[in-house]
């Protein structure tokens, strides 16, 4: 039978072939922060254009304050991070996030103790992301879909609760925002600190818990996660509850950043939340890309404000138009590393 | 070596029936497997083997029928819980994530834990001693996508290894394998064997098969045909019982029987004078004249897949000439190879092939499709006409144009996608590795179909792992080497694959 023939013997062969060394070893770094290296190269030119374009623009106050006034974002963008990592989407972050500040708002006003009223919000975004997993999952709807779907049921939520803006007055709301003066004009306040634990956990758990590397297995390939018996079920569900329990912290950093609570927040924000973590380097078909790069893709959305700040005469319409602009520039750049891949 | 007949079976699957739309893919089978067994489980393509595996690894629920593991009754939901009754399997398309590195691969939900979090270097080492296990030198911290397919085989069977599996299942691990790495990976079986794991092995070599089973099961369509041992169950007897019919077809291609001769003075179809891609493969030159089946011989890795991309287009040369019927053309896509009539058949079905979504009918009229161009529709009287020609030419199995193509089995979906090609009616048909993962049947079959092919007139370029199909079908065979074209040969009768092995490994100084 001569079909059956094992395939060309490779006994003359001199070498080994089992080494993997398919490709040469390059001394270049690691592909995958290829993104995020470009991430840290883009705020460097900006801060360097900033700096030699405006006094005071690299003073600790106006860097203390990109990290303080974009705390509720930085969360936000840490959540959808771990979605986006899974090749989802989430576009409730947003209204969640409004939600959030309306339910603690509503609370306040009708003097439940902010040990009830605190967590009550959190659990809401949380409890909302696990809907939206178990429409993901279960039913296998498409997470935009699904999403969307969270997205209109908490935005009418909020008008439901709070059809006019709440003022906060609670006293531990309030401390969220005072700032602890550290010298030289540097600052910090208890929702900037609140916003870098939530990194340092999230960073934590992607890189050192079964489930943050599930998390990146699902995103390379759902079917071969499946397959290699990895809870993906579980993980899926997680990652949109994990996403919520974020929109529903950022909402209370949101609550102390407005001193109110008011249905129309957020408006858009999933979408800065979606452009912080593409910047950042986080591949939009999931399975490649760091929480801290989100961070940074925060702080340069944030720069392109202080800027346009700075500059004074322009609309800040222009951030938008900026941001813009970026965000094609880096989804191009992942594209490019893509088929460069193959 | 041969386990006494009367140990307990650790699995047991009795009347297993599954279907699928339009497909019975198994029907009332039985199934057993002994602990420190070599259990091979044979048939055609389409036979259930897939269907049959994923049934015991917890893929595909069962309609009826019972899977009893270790004495106990199962019903996996999943293949989590099949691995956790200690079941663990290497799938036939390799399944890890790409996007992670090689010691991830391996350690995925095993990872080693301190404090409760994940402990890297421990877990990296774990995973090169599982690694090692199976003589593999690499980097755990590399890129799984940094390897080659054959790696990323192993390395998916040191994965396997990582459960203390009471089952192991090998889906065709050898077929991306050279016969070194065959035969270091059935060191490793027999030594897995010996402590007791009882080995589930599907293969479509015969050679394999008879080199480490103790027990073979035969399934054809969808039903068991007997269990055997490798004694009582010679290799034509096997194949009979595979295919259910004489050996006509087989016997029609052994031996090289009538060689057409190839008119070779006229215009060649295809000429390639000095093309080449640098890191792909060096320049070449190559020339196919109609009625002609070029091979391309070749190990793993030597450039045989990159020399075919030049050839249609899906990679541009970076040097050389391209001349079609004598005229000069730049080829920059498939598309414009399609529009020249030249038409590519991939190696990796799975991901650059099939349609798995869509019905036999919508994957074979794509190429037409693509021909025709967007905007004129194929119709539909036509599409079935076609569709119901190449189902019946090419024997895919079901013979239902409204089946999901993913639910086919690999043969099948590889005569899908040779359909495909064909009613684009080409000039030149490039063919990678149309064969692997196929069973003997369907081989003589796809084989007996490109010869005819070229019979008629059409030029094909033939490639494939297998020298010996290379040399049985080719009028002409390039052997490449290290990403170079060293030897070109007419094929006679004095062209053995020894000749071709010994080019390969001088490199075509000696020819």
């Amino acid at each position: 039978m001569a079909t059956d023939e094992m395939t060309v013997k490779a006994r003359k062969q001199p070498e080994p072939k089992l080494t993997g060394e398919v490709h040469r070893s390059r001394p270049t770094l690691d592909r995958r922060y290829l993104p995020v290296l470009g991430t840290v190269v883009v705020l460097a030119l900006m801060l360097i254009i900033g700096g030699s374009r405006y006094e005071n623009f690299l003073s600790g106050r106006v860097m203390a304050n990109l990290l303080i006034n974009n705390s509720f974002l930085i969360v936000v963008a840490v959540g959808m991070t771990f979605v986006i990592l899974t090749g989802g989407i989430d576009l409730s972050v947003g209204a969640v996030l409004a939600l959030s500040t309306c339910i603690s708002a509503w609370m306040f006003v009708h003097g439940w103790p902010a040990y009830v009223a605190i967590p009550a919000a959190i659990l809401a975004g949380a409890l909302i992301g696990w809907a939206v997993g178990v429409m993901v999952h279960v039913f296998e709807i498409q997470p935009f879909i699904a999403t969307l779907a969270a997205m209109f049921l908490a935005r009418g939520l909020c008008y439901v609760i709070a059809p006019e803006s709440i003022p906060i007055t609670d006293p531990t709301i309030i401390k969220l925002g005072t700032r602890w003066d550290l010298g030289g004009g540097w600052a910090i306040t208890p929702s900037g600190l609140i916003a870098l634990a939530v990194v340092v956990v999230a960073f934590v758990t992607l890189h050192y818990t079964r489930f943050g590397r599930t998390v990146y297995a699902i995103g390379g390939g759902e079917q071969s996660a499946r397959l290699m018996g990895l809870p993906v079920a579980r993980t899926k569900v997680l990652v949109y509850v994990i996403s919520g329990t974020c929109a529903g912290l950022g909402g209370l950093l949101f609550a102390a950043f407005s001193s109110s609570g008011y249905s129309l927040t957020g408006v858009g924000m999933e979408l800065d939340a979606i452009a912080a973590v593409v910047i950042g380097g986080t591949l939009l078909t999931g399975g490649s890309g760091f929480v801290l790069g989100s961070v940074l893709g925060v702080l340069v959305l944030g720069l392109i404000q202080t800027i346009i700040t700075f500059e004074g005469t322009l609309s800040s319409w222009w951030t938008k138009i900026v941001i813009g602009a970026l965000l094609l520039v880096f989804v191009i750049l992942q594209r490019l590393l893509v088929v460069r891949r193959r | 070596m041969m386990t006494e007949p009367h140990t307990t079976p650790i699995v047991e699957m009795t009347g297993i029936t599954i279907s699928f739309p339009g497909v019975k893919a198994l029907d009332d089978v039985a199934f057993r497997l002994l602990p420190g067994e070599v259990h091979a489980l044979m048939g055609e393509n389409g036979a259930g083997k897939s269907t049959l595996i994923k049934a015991l690894t917890g893929v595909y629920g069962i309609d009826s029928g019972r899977i009893v593991v270790g004495g106990v009754d199962q019903v996996f939901s999943g293949p989590a819980a099949a691995q956790d009754a200690g079941i663990s399997t290497v799938y036939q398309e390799v399944n890890l994530t790409d996007n992670l590195s090689v010691a991830e691969n391996v350690m995925l939900g095993h990872e080693i834990r301190r404090f409760g979090l994940i402990d890297w270097h421990a877990t990296r080492k774990a995973a090169r001693t599982y690694l090692q296990a199976l003589n593999l030198d690499i980097d755990p911290k590399s890129s799984l996508s940094s390897h080659s397919l054959a790696v990323q085989q192993l390395v998916a069977i040191s994965r396997a290894m990582v459960v203390d599996a009471r089952v192991l299942i090998l889906d065709e691990p050898t077929s991306s394998l050279d016969s070194d790495e065959v035969a270091r990976l059935f060191d490793v079986i027999r030594t897995l064997r010996d402590q007791g794991v009882a080995i589930l092995f599907v293969s479509h070599f015969l050679e394999q098969i008879y080199a480490i089973s103790d027990r073979i099961t035969v399934l054809r369509n969808g039903t068991l045909v007997g269990e055997y041992t490798p004694e009582e169950l010679p290799r034509v007897e096997l194949v009979g019982k595979m295919i259910g019919r004489t050996l006509e077809v087989l016997s029609e291609l052994e031996g090289r029987s009538e060689r057409a001769v190839v008119d070779r003075s006229g215009t060649p179809f295809m000429q390639a004078v000095g093309v080449g891609r640098r890191g792909s493969i060096e320049p070449f030159d190559l020339d196919i004249y109609p009625g002609e089946i070029v091979g391309l011989a070749g190990l793993l890795g030597s450039g045989r897949t990159e020399l075919a991309r030049l050839l249609y287009g899906a990679d541009h040369a970076d040097s050389g000439e391209t001349l079609v019927s004598g005229e000069s053309v730049k080829l920059r896509n498939p598309r414009a190879g399609l529009a020249k009539s030249i038409v590519f058949s991939s190696e990796s079905r799975k991901t650059e092939g099939i349609i798995g979504d869509l019905t036999v009918r919508e994957n074979i009229v794509l190429g037409l499709q693509a021909e025709r161009g967007w905007m004129r529709r194929v119709p539909k009287k036509k599409a079935d006409e076609v569709v119901a020609q190449y189902i019946e030419a090419l024997g895919v199995r079901p013979a239902n144009p409204d089946a999901i193509a993913g639910n086919l089995s690999g043969g099948n979906q590889q005569k899908v996608l040779l359909a495909r090609w064909l009613a684009t009616a080409p000039k030149l048909l490039i063919l990678d590795e149309p064969t692997r993962g196929i069973d003997v049947g369907a081989k003589a079959e796809i084989q007996k179909l490109v010869a005819d092919l070229a019979a008629q007139g059409m030029a094909v370029v033939f490639i494939s792992a297998e020298l010996e199909e290379v040399l049985r079908l080719s009028h002409r065979i390039a052997v490449l080497r290290d990403r170079h074209k060293v030897a070109e040969l007419i094929n006679s009768d004095d062209v053995t694959t020894d000749v071709v092995v010994d080019l390969i490994a001088s490199g075509g100084t000696s020819a």
